[in-house]
């Protein structure tokens, strides 16, 4: 069973080192780390099975984070998990610090593949999960991605390929925050019906609340994955969760907090942890 | 040079589970054994060379050795940012393997032209960049790259050099020498060493000794061969089936500059920095723009007569 008063600690975790280290940093995309805070937490809380003193265990899950300008986010779930120390934390985009802004695997263990580029972590993910597969592995592959990354051709390459090979270890969590970087999704490049085009595609699909831990490990949980068919979890999230002036504000994909704006989060955030 | 390709890798594909190879919905009626007979090691994914690429990555993340297969620019050009990303980056077991190099596809159109893979690859970092000379030459080449750790990019073109044979082990950075001569150096990377070739010949009945060396390696580069050749030559030719422009000349007189050793006498010949909208054969498009063996021949007493 999991321990969802557990998973919300770490949420909270997550969220003040992610404002720490966006502040710190003086970096961007605190809204769209936010926004997968809850799901990372939930996976590396209670779904992934993985050993931080042994990183490239072989039978580990792997997460690929595909959305890599929310790497602090990763970053973070990292340190609290214990793969690299949490006072590493606090050299993101220092300079020369291995913390890139965006995730990068050099000299970081538990960090699957380097992104940045949107639209290139879903088909790496494929390869792996086909590899498991090959190798009749049981581990499962996730990928962490946008929902604006899916304007990217390539993973709809990709999309096709998973279920074409029946890649029922593979599972997508999509952070439907509905904002990418100037306008809403709608207003960019429509994805709706977005659930429905995973479907015709040949995916299972789940609609979830992607900021309820409950709903995001039911989704994840191995059980629902299909024999057949790749797994794609949309969550629906809100972009800047947590901090009240940072929600479904577009600004936040590039305002770094600083002074009072820094001072503000992080008094809305320690008030939630009294 | 493609059957040879097939032939060392279904050789090495036997002895290592771990070798897969991807191709990109391409080879109509050439991996039809492999496929059948390497269940779990051939993978047709269509035509779709973005995913092609990161599939490759994933794949060799999990310790498979991984094989792309695709036309000249469909494979390199098409997914640039998924091979310096992901493959180069993560520095992977990963041989991109792209057939028709230059104008081996010449009378398909602009899009099949093969011409400025070889600069834009050997651009990245954490990467190995290979064109056969001869039929011969890429079977070696095809087991080295894929023998050695990280990516390899394997140029493979319709012509090779007839005539060109050597004892020497095919080595990765290596060039090879073919014939010896003090006048001139004309050194050629790929099939078109055949021109390079027959001009040496034709050189040679007018009085003139070149040597001649094959490079098949782009990057890493001999640059021990070049030093040679400026030392003990009368200067370099460079001759190749690609756009002047980053190319194998580019290489070669990036290497004299940094070494400060400058040829007696110093010549690029391959494409101008355009498209061709002309289509033809390999050999017409090669007279047309001037990378024959008579345009070099001509080329070369020009230098040497100025």
């Amino acid at each position: 069973m999991v321990n969802v008063s557990e998973l919300k600690k770490l949420s909270l975790r997550l969220r003040k080192h992610a404002i720490n280290m966006t502040n710190a940093g003086k970096s961007s995309h605190i809204g769209s780390i936010l926004s997968i805070v809850d799901i990372i937490a939930v996976l590396y809380g209670s779904v992934m099975n993985f050993r931080p003193n042994e990183p490239k265990w072989n039978d580990r899950d792997r997460l690929i984070l595909s959305k890599g300008h929310a790497g602090a986010g990763l970053y973070a779930v990292l340190a609290e998990c214990g793969f690299i120390p949490i006072e590493k934390l606090k050299t993101h985009c220092q300079n020369g610090s291995d913390l890139s802004g965006h995730i990068s695997h050099i000299e970081i263990p538990g960090v699957e593949l380097s992104t940045g580029s949107l639209g290139h972590g879903l088909p790496v993910a494929c390869g792996m999960a086909l590899a498991a597969k090959i190798n009749k592995k049981k581990h499962r592959v996730f990928a962490l991605l946008s929902d604006g990354e899916c304007d990217e051709g390539s993973n709809w390459e990709a999309i096709l390929f998973a279920s074409h090979h029946k890649l029922n270890n593979l599972t997508v969590i999509i952070d439907r925050n509905q904002l990418q970087s100037i306008y809403s999704t709608e207003d960019t490049l429509a994805l709706e019906p977005f659930s429905d085009k995973w479907k015709s595609f040949g995916w299972d699909v789940i609609d979830i609340n992607g900021h309820n831990h409950n709903e995001i490990f039911k989704s994840c949980s191995n059980d629902k994955n299909s024999k057949t068919k790749p797994l794609c979890v949309i969550a629906n999230t809100i972009k800047g969760k947590g901090v009240s002036f940072m929600e479904n504000n577009t600004l936040w994909h590039y305002r770094s907090p600083q002074e009072e704006e820094y001072r503000l989060a992080m008094e809305e955030l320690e008030k939630k942890d009294a | 040079m493609r059957d040879n390709f097939l032939k060392s890798l279904t050789k090495l594909a036997e002895s290592d589970k771990e070798i897969v190879l991807l191709t990109g919905d391409l080879g109509f009626g050439v991996f039809e054994k492999f496929e059948k007979n390497f269940s779990g090691q051939f993978f047709n994914v269509g035509v779709a060379e973005q995913n092609m690429i990161g599939l490759a990555t994933g794949l060799a993340l999990e310790g498979k050795k991984v094989v792309t297969y695709s036309i000249g620019n469909f494979g390199t050009l098409r997914c640039l940012e998924q091979i310096r990303n992901d493959a180069c980056y993560h520095d992977l077991n990963i041989t991109i393997v792209a057939n028709g190099g230059g104008f081996s596809y010449g009378s398909l159109g602009m899009s099949h032209h093969t011409t400025e893979d070889l600069s834009i690859m050997r651009a990245l970092p954490n990467i190995s960049v290979v064109a056969p000379c001869t039929e011969h030459e890429a079977s070696e080449a095809t087991t080295a790259i894929i023998t050695k750790r990280g990516v390899g990019y394997l140029r493979l073109d319709k012509d090779s050099a007839k005539d060109c044979f050597s004892n020497d082990p095919f080595v990765i950075g290596k060039s090879r020498r073919y014939k010896e001569g003090q006048d001139l150096t004309l050194i050629a990377t790929g099939g078109i060493l055949n021109e390079a070739s027959v001009a040496s010949e034709e050189l040679k009945k007018l009085g003139i000794e070149v040597r001649l060396v094959g490079m098949h390696s782009i990057k890493p580069i001999d640059l021990d061969e070049i030093k040679d050749s400026v030392q003990n030559t009368g200067g370099i030719v460079t001759i190749e089936e690609h756009n002047k422009d980053g190319g194998l000349g580019s290489a070669i007189s990036e290497v004299c500059m940094d070494l400060k050793m400058i040829p007696k006498k110093f010549l690029r010949i391959g494409l101008d920095n355009k498209f061709s909208s002309i289509v033809g054969s390999q050999q017409y498009l090669r007279s047309r723009y001037e990378i024959d063996n008579k345009a070099i021949v001509k080329k070369v007493l020009d230098l040497i007569s100025n």
